[in-house]
């Protein structure tokens, strides 16, 4: 059964410390495992119902970002490093070559301008705890100047190699986590786009 | 673009030779619902004994270090499970430590034990994995398993680990494979291949005597991956003992040499960057200028397409080794077939065909027993267990045991593990009436990959006759 809002778990940050509120476990007693055929005890199950809590550090301005309507993305400009100059989106915090704090950079309109597909799948199967709606039209998407590859899923069309897409931001109710990245085939319409989303 | 330096690119050096002793495994299935992770562990080790003629105590008295294998504590609900199981070994006090590389934590873990006996810490050390992946309800299982993916990047797509893996199925599908009906039928055929082998296998959870249409008609997972192309989940335990020279012929008359190679890439397949292909052995410097124009897409390297883990690790191995070519120099191989079309994928990464070429290995029949179209030996069989595809994927087992497998081809006592009739009774199977030893005959040397996910660590372990080294030393 779902929690009541008042049951949910939610944490925030006071003088440099988590503060949790509300409930981030129920318990439920285990339950013996018999084997029907025999009568016999074979086990027992051990619920369990946890809430994790983690940082996404020097990350955070991308996923606040998203919420925003805008794809940052970082490039190394240590002039010391061979590499000056290589853009990464996944976002990452440091060089991987020099290790030197990357500048983050605002790159919506390159991407919209450039973004195109350089793998897919569509799954019609998921694990717990996924929100997304079946079939998942997962992308991986090439951007003009940027070194890595970008994962995210497809919310209107379907995929294929080399297609042209564009980013959307659920900028109403954001979920802050990558959910709120998606992409969806050039010339799409805004009416088109799932609830929440925006260009 | 990214570069090694020399001394990244370094052949390791072991600082004495190292020897595979025994092995052992246990029955391997989809779930064990009345038998203790302990009690599979203890199977493994007790077939280890039994192999060189010992009892389990005998065989302990050798061991100084202990290496586990073992991916997922959170499958069972169990923190340091490594202990637990050293403790039900009767090992402690010795030396311990746990192993963790996804996939490739079987092979990960032997490398741990090669490297404690090349180093003269121990002069024998035991390298054993297991996995339990049937403790948990399945959906909850994918959620686990994609947790192995960037968490805050891939894993809240989906919680599904296909879906950040078969990405790159797809794009060697379309760009290699050129979507062609004839490379899908090449896929189906390894799926045919080594579930038919696992019949032969005691072990073995996922024997069936299929066709290439039933694995093409059988459902869709991940299009162009459908179920029967796709490896088994499994339970169940394996384990090598290495030594130092000495060590070894005190155990056995008959040790083999081994030696391991190991690679990494990047967990998140999103973050690989271009790069020129590291040559092996067997290539030429601008051998693959004119890859891009002969399957358009094919110019950005690894891409999604290839394994930059399994070539480095290969890299490493076939240096230390000696090995130039794995078709005339190996005699037997077990590459780590997670699905069909990662199967392919390494033969090209490890040198077996050169890149783009990968289906040629099975077209030409000599990745068979018997080379379907010659009717002769094939020249370098792969995966006669069955693989993970037939026999079993108990990841932090699956590398162990492939070694196993290549160790009793070359001992030359694949029949005694694989034919006796109780061992079929005892493991509660059928042994099917047309039985056929798939031995390969005169083997001296053999190869096994062990591989994780999308890439991110791989071992490549090497097994050698004594009498048949390539190298001198």
């Amino acid at each position: 059964m779902p929690k009541t809002e008042e049951e949910k778990g939610f944490v925030s940050i006071i003088n440099g410390r988590y503060k949790p509120k509300g409930k981030f476990h129920i318990i439920e007693a285990n339950q013996p495992i018999f084997n029907e055929d025999t009568g016999k005890l074979a086990g027992v199950t051990n619920p369990r119902d946890m809430t994790y809590i983690h940082s996404y550090g020097g990350e955070a301005v991308f996923f606040e970002s998203l919420s925003k309507g805008k794809l940052m993305a970082t490039r190394c400009d240590n002039d010391k490093c061979k590499f000056k100059g290589s853009i990464y989106l996944p976002f990452r915090i440091y060089c991987p070559d020099c290790l030197q704090k990357m500048t983050a950079i605002d790159f919506t309109e390159k991407a919209k301008k450039s973004a195109k597909i350089y793998s897919f799948i569509i799954t019609h199967r998921s694990g717990a705890f996924n929100t997304l709606k079946l079939p998942i039209k997962f992308i991986n998407i090439e951007f003009d100047d940027v070194v890595t590859i970008l994962m995210s899923y497809l919310s209107v069309g379907d995929p294929e190699i080399e297609k042209r897409v564009v980013p959307i931001f659920k900028t109403k109710n954001p979920t802050y986590s990558i959910m709120d990245l998606s992409f969806v085939p050039e010339g799409t319409s805004e009416s088109e786009l799932p609830e929440g989303f925006t260009f | 673009m990214i570069k090694f330096s020399d001394k990244q690119l370094k052949i390791p050096k072991m600082s004495k030779p190292v020897y595979l002793a025994t092995v052992g495994m246990s029955k391997f299935d989809r779930a064990f619902p009345e038998t203790r992770t302990e009690e599979l562990c203890i199977q493994a080790l007790t077939a280890a004994a039994d192999f060189v003629n010992m009892t389990p105590a005998e065989l302990k008295s050798f061991i100084h270090t202990a290496y586990y294998g073992h991916f997922a504590d959170h499958f069972g609900d169990q923190l340091l499970g490594e202990a637990v199981i050293h403790d039900r070994l009767g090992l402690d006090p010795l030396g311990t430590i746990g192993v963790k590389t996804g996939g490739a934590t079987g092979g990960s873990t032997m490398w741990e034990a090669i490297k404690t006996v090349a180093s003269g810490y121990s002069d024998c050390a035991l390298a054993l994995g297991w996995e339990r992946m049937d403790e948990v309800p399945t959906d909850e299982g994918n959620h686990l398993i994609s947790a192995a993916a960037d968490k805050d990047w891939e894993t809240p797509l989906g919680h599904i680990y296909t879906g950040y893996y078969a990405v790159m199925a797809q794009r060697y599908w379309q760009i290699f494979g050129k979507a062609e009906d004839s490379f899908r039928k090449t896929m189906a055929e390894i799926a045919v291949k080594n579930r038919g082998y696992a019949r032969m296998n005691p072990y073995a959870h996922g024997p069936m005597k299929i066709t290439v249409e039933d694995v093409i008609n059988s459902t869709v997972i991940a299009y162009p991956l459908r179920a029967l192309d796709c490896c088994l989940m499994s339970v169940g335990s394996a384990c090598g003992v290495v030594c130092d020279e000495k060590t070894a012929y005190e155990i056995t008359d008959n040790p083999l040499r081994i030696w391991i190679g190991a690679g990494s890439h990047t967990l998140r397949v999103a973050d690989r960057r271009n790069m020129k292909i590291p040559l092996l052995p067997n290539e030429k410097p601008g051998q693959y200028d004119n890859l891009g124009k002969r399957f358009p897409g094919a110019d950005r390297y690894p891409g999604f397409s290839s394994f930059l883990a399994a070539r480095v690790a290969a890299y490493y191995a076939y240096n230390m080794t000696g090995v130039v070519d794995p078709i005339d120099d190996l005699d037997v191989v077990e590459l780590h077939d997670a699905f069909t079309i990662s199967d392919i994928q390494t033969y090209e990464d490890i040198g077996i065909t050169p890149y783009g070429d990968g289906r040629n290995y099975i077209e030409s029949g000599d990745a068979y027993h018997t080379n379907p179209i010659t009717k002769k030996p094939g020249k370098l069989p792969s995966n006669l267990c069955g693989g993970l595809i037939g026999c079993m994927h108990a990841v932090g087992a699956t590398g162990l045991m492939q070694i196993a497998e290549i160790g009793y081809h070359i001992w030359n006592r694949w029949d005694e593990i694989h034919e006796p009739e109780e061992k079929w009774k005892e493991f509660g199977r059928e042994k099917p009436k047309d039985w056929t030893s798939l031995q390969v005959k005169g083997a001296k040397r053999g190869l096994a990959i062990s591989h994780a996910g999308v890439g991110s660590h791989v071992t490549c372990t090497i097994l050698m006759h004594p009498n048949h080294l390539i190298k001198e030393e």
